[in-house]
């Protein structure tokens, strides 16, 4: 008589990803972004091999990676999620027996598929156009930082969406309070640019702990122990929160 | 035939305002019932806690058997909701749309067959976005009935569309009752609610102000029928005990014994080789039913003897002009 969760799930994120593979705008600031970064870094600020024997790219993939998952999730959530909430979507769905949980459930699990493939295809182009390697003892780590970071992140965005009045706002709040972060955070310019008080202000921040974490994984010489741990659970913390904050503000019905 | 809505004294206050200020409804299994009543009246307000989408102040709700307040989501597997405002997921196809619903329910109809019904089938595979406003419509509709539900509500389905839209969204609306299922639908015009609706419940300022079939509504007000002719000035007057009046250019005479009435009035004609120019018989429309019930018609109503007395009326056209029920 009743239908699973997981397949509910497994259904909605099906859905979810075919509707983020037709949205234009979010294919190409999750998707083709990110690469056009990756060269353009490269292309800035070469990509000779380092003292240790690595490619400068290595420096910059984790950033960029970094940059992908919140586009395929705390971005991408804080617009389509308001959008749906103001178009009557969400009110509709909310009349029908789906279960809140599953359906908000699917959405962040589809960023984090979003995400993985990201990883793929960012490791890949790295790889093959850069010369950037990754250490086998870094995946597990890797795959870890991608999966804490998305679902973290996921919760980031619908909070996000407790705080945008409206549809049009949306991209100005997502991209006001993320921008910045970027930049403070090893996402766009890495170590030793920065001064120290820019860095201590990133550390509060959760995007600097995810780049951080991406680092690790890519070092050349980590040989798989410790994990990041204190990246992680600072971003844990504020996924947590998120997620707190989106289980009290969540809207289902338009504001207008 | 058991009930599928019962409301017994329905309170609901905004800031103080009462949109719904004490009502009765009760909705028979199988039965579309009509809620009709101008901008502003509850109408939305009321159908929104019948969803369970708003909480009440005071009275007791049952539908289907269940408070809506603090209804399982298993009940939500036997209603079906067409929003007042709701737009499709644009990235989506409507097959895909309904699709993608039809797996929120346990028992649902098969997708293509659903947009079979409304009438959706050659656009199965458009995306939504290029919908026309009358075929988003129906997807709501489709989206709203591939669940199986035994009651659907309607909440103002053809408002904003021109008249063969709403002509087209009348025919789908009519096929709901092939499919057996309970219908409670919101309109402010009063030839829809007389179209699809078995009974009309007449709301006005958060009260029901009438109830019944169209024909019992025109019964309810006392409505007269309304015999007019243009008089040819050189032409002597009708008699007195004819009971005409004279305004505007037009003679008028109100009353409910027509054939009397008009034996009376031609025999003087003929008797005296009045021609009666333009002469017109007419029952009272109902709009203007529907006015004299919702009070929006006091100032241009009986007093005043037109030629044609249902036109020269505003009515209410534009609801986000006012939307006193948010």
């Amino acid at each position: 008589m009743s239908v699973s969760a997981a397949a509910r799930l497994r259904h909605q994120i099906g859905f979810d990803l075919l509707i983020f593979r037709r949205n234009p705008a979010a294919t190409f600031f999750t998707v083709v972004l990110p690469l056009i970064f990756l060269v353009i870094f490269t292309s800035i600020f070469g990509n000779e091999t380092l003292s240790n024997g690595a490619k400068a790219a290595t420096l910059y993939v984790p950033g960029i990676l970094a940059l992908a998952i919140i586009s395929a999730t705390a971005v991408n959530l804080a617009i389509t999620m308001t959008a749906r909430r103001e178009r009557g979507i969400l009110k509709r769905v909310r009349g029908t027996p789906i279960p809140p949980w599953v359906f908000v459930a699917a959405q962040a699990l589809a960023g984090f598929a979003i995400s993985a493939l990201m990883t793929v295809v960012i490791i890949v182009v790295g790889r093959l156009a850069f010369g950037v390697t990754l250490n086998a003892a870094g995946i597990p780590s890797l795959v870890l930082s991608v999966l804490i970071g998305a679902v973290s992140f996921a919760a980031i965005g619908l909070a996000l969406t407790t705080i945008i009045p409206s549809e049009d706002a949306a991209p100005a709040v997502t991209n006001a309070v993320m921008l910045p972060l970027y930049f403070i955070s090893d996402v766009f310019i890495t170590g030793d640019q920065v001064p120290d008080w820019v860095a201590t202000v990133g550390s509060l921040f959760p995007v600097r702990h995810l780049s951080h974490a991406l680092q690790d994984s890519f070092d050349p010489f980590f040989d798989g122990t410790p994990w990041p741990w204190n990246h992680w659970l600072v971003i844990a913390a504020w996924g947590s929160a998120a997620a707190a904050v989106t289980l009290r503000g969540f809207r289902w019905t338009p504001r207008r | 035939m058991g009930a599928a809505i019962e409301v017994r004294d329905l309170h609901k206050s905004y800031g103080g305002r009462a949109a719904v200020g004490g009502i009765d409804l009760d909705v028979a299994e199988g039965e579309i019932l009509a809620f009709l009543g101008p901008n502003g009246a509850g109408k939305t307000t009321t159908i929104e806690i019948l969803e369970g989408y708003r909480t009440r102040d005071s009275g007791s709700v049952s539908v289907l058997g269940v408070d809506p307040a603090s209804a399982p989501l298993a009940w939500r597997e036997r209603i079906g909701i067409v929003l007042q405002e709701s737009e499709p997921v644009a990235e989506l196809t409507a097959l895909e749309s309904v699709t993608m619903h039809a797996a929120y329910y346990a028992n649902p109809r098969d997708p293509a067959e659903v947009l079979d019904v409304v009438g959706l089938s050659d656009s199965a595979d458009q995306r939504t976005r290029k919908l026309s406003g009358g075929q988003k419509r129906r997807l709501d509709l489709a989206l709203a009935l591939v669940g199986s539900p035994s009651l659907v509500f309607l909440d103002e389905p053809t408002t904003g569309f021109d008249p063969s839209a709403r002509r087209e969204s009348w025919t789908m609306i009519d096929a709901l009752r092939q499919l057996g299922s309970t219908v409670l639908l919101t309109t402010h015009y009063m030839d829809e609610a007389e179209h699809l609706a078995d009974r009309i419940v007449v709301i006005a300022g958060g009260l029901i102000v009438a109830r019944g079939t169209a024909d019992e509504l025109a019964q309810q007000v006392g409505a007269s029928t309304r015999i007019t002719w243009r008089p040819d000035p050189g032409q002597p007057a009708p008699p007195s005990t004819i009971g005409a009046t004279i305004a505007d250019g037009r003679a008028s005479i109100e009353t409910d014994d027509v054939v009397g009435v008009l034996h009376a009035l031609t025999s003087w004609a003929v008797e005296n080789g009045v021609g009666l120019d333009e002469l017109n018989v007419a029952r009272p429309t109902l709009e203007d039913v529907y006015l004299t019930l919702t009070g929006g018609g006091d100032e241009a109503g009986p007093t005043r003897s037109g030629p044609e007395p249902a036109t020269g009326r505003s009515r209410p056209r534009d609801r986000r002009a006012s939307r006193g029920s948010r």
